[in-house]
């Protein structure tokens, strides 16, 4: 438990150090959708029949952005070697590390959706489910994201790589996550899809931290 | 492969390992054992594998045969192990959490003092110089309670007064029963074993 609490203060301190790796992914994200009002500006109800789409795909490009420095930090400053040593502390380490990583771009995503939903068009009636949605589905986006993280940790083209093999991973989000959307603008619950974007984020909470312990292991033998 | 007992007073045993990367092998050694108060340095030329032995022995890189490693380890490498944006106190606390001990402040302050960093404890560790970065690494090694440390050139970035440190820690590591596997350019006079990888090590490709 201390490992967890240990790791988890040093994640959030590092956060609220490097203030700009948080933003510029969310600066991003606020950018492209508003590339997008304007592209399709005088075409509202066009801009509202894709918003879902728009929006699930840009969270997934802004969670690539995210988790792309995810662990390079502590790689470069030798911290990550440290954190493997310790063998049985890692997967709670990680687990602190991604519920961190969560918070800082999937909560917070989460919290200016109301916004994104107004500029994408929706009617003020969805705006909460938009948020129980993103509340939904964006955990299993960090943690699924994290696996590639660690995968691609030592790469020096990390990034693109990192998009290559996670994002086709997460097109069960996506499908969940834009039926759900939908299925609110036609004004029923969407129960099912947030069933199942409940149990991907749950699930993919579960084996992440032992998943990204092994992913972390193979780049550093690198 | 494993050891079931350990011969007593051994705190660190490889039968002979063999680190191979890309099918062609790094370091090949007969038998390395590490007792209690053994100082040995690991001399080799640049390239004879001296940070992949150490590396593989911590348990960071894959090797063939069997390591025992029944005491704890304390690795310190190329890289610190400290991060740049967090104080020098925050990093030792960190690392006393990894290590399940409870985070303790007088005992941080205490091995930052040994290291004599106790005035550079709330600095970030960006600031600090390559050498006192060196010595937050060292001060780790005081403050955790590992018997065998495996030390990769830990002298690099230290001025005369940090080498000297160095050795003091080495020997009294060793008086109270620990052990020390260090790699090393120039020798190390408190060494009480010498493990030479130019000789030792196998170069070439792998069958």
């Amino acid at each position: 438990m201390s490992v967890f609490t240990g790791q988890l203060g040093r994640e959030l301190r590092l956060a609220a150090r490097s203030r700009s790796d948080v933003l510029n992914p969310l600066v991003f994200l606020l950018l492209a959708i508003t590339l997008f009002a304007l592209a399709l500006d005088g075409k509202p109800e066009v801009l509202r029949e894709h918003a879902a789409g728009i929006l699930w795909v840009l969270v997934l490009l802004t969670n690539m952005l995210a988790l792309d420095g995810m662990f390079r930090r502590d790689f470069d400053d030798g911290s990550l070697e440290q954190l493997l040593l310790a063998v049985d502390a890692v997967p709670f380490a990680m687990l602190a590390k991604l519920l961190v990583q969560w918070l800082v771009t999937g909560l917070i995503i989460v919290l200016l959706s109301p916004l994104l939903g107004m500029v994408l068009n929706l009617p003020a009636a969805v705006l909460g489910t938009l948020a129980l949605v993103l509340l939904a589905g964006t955990p299993a986006v960090s943690f699924i994201g994290a696996i590639g993280a660690a995968l691609t940790t030592g790469a020096r083209r990390g990034g693109a790589l990192l998009a290559l093999l996670v994002l086709p991973l997460l097109i069960p989000v996506l499908i969940f996550g834009v039926s759900a959307i939908n299925r609110a603008l036609a004004d029923e619950p969407p129960r099912a899809e947030l069933y199942w974007l409940g149990a991907l984020s749950v699930t993919s909470l579960m084996l992440s931290p032992f998943a990204t312990q092994a992913g972390l292991k193979i780049a550093l033998e690198q | 492969m494993s050891f079931k007992s350990i011969p007593a007073g051994l705190l660190l045993r490889a039968a002979p390992i063999t680190c191979v990367r890309e099918r062609r092998t790094i370091v090949a050694l007969d038998e390395l054992a590490l007792a209690a108060g053994d100082l040995v340095e690991l001399r080799g030329a640049n390239g004879s594998g001296k940070t992949t032995l150490l590396r593989a022995l911590a348990g960071l890189f894959p090797c063939e045969g069997a390591v025992d490693r029944s005491a704890k380890l304390a690795f310190v490498g190329h890289r610190n192990g400290n991060s740049g944006l967090l104080t020098a106190l925050e990093n030792l606390r960190w690392h006393q959490s990894l290590s399940g001990e409870p985070e303790d402040t007088g005992q941080a302050l205490d091995a930052l003092d040994r290291v004599g960093l106790l005035r550079s404890a709330n600095k970030p560790v960006h600031h600090l110089s390559q050498g006192q970065q060196r010595r937050l690494a060292l001060a780790r090694l005081v403050l955790c309670d590992a018997r065998v440390w495996l030390l990769d050139e830990p002298h690099a970035a230290l001025d005369a007064a940090g080498q000297m440190l160095m050795d003091e820690l080495l020997v009294a590591h060793a008086g109270e029963g620990g052990a020390a596997l260090v790699s090393s350019h120039a020798p190390l006079g408190i060494a009480t074993r010498v493990i030479d990888l130019s000789t030792a090590a196998v170069s070439g490709v792998a069958a």
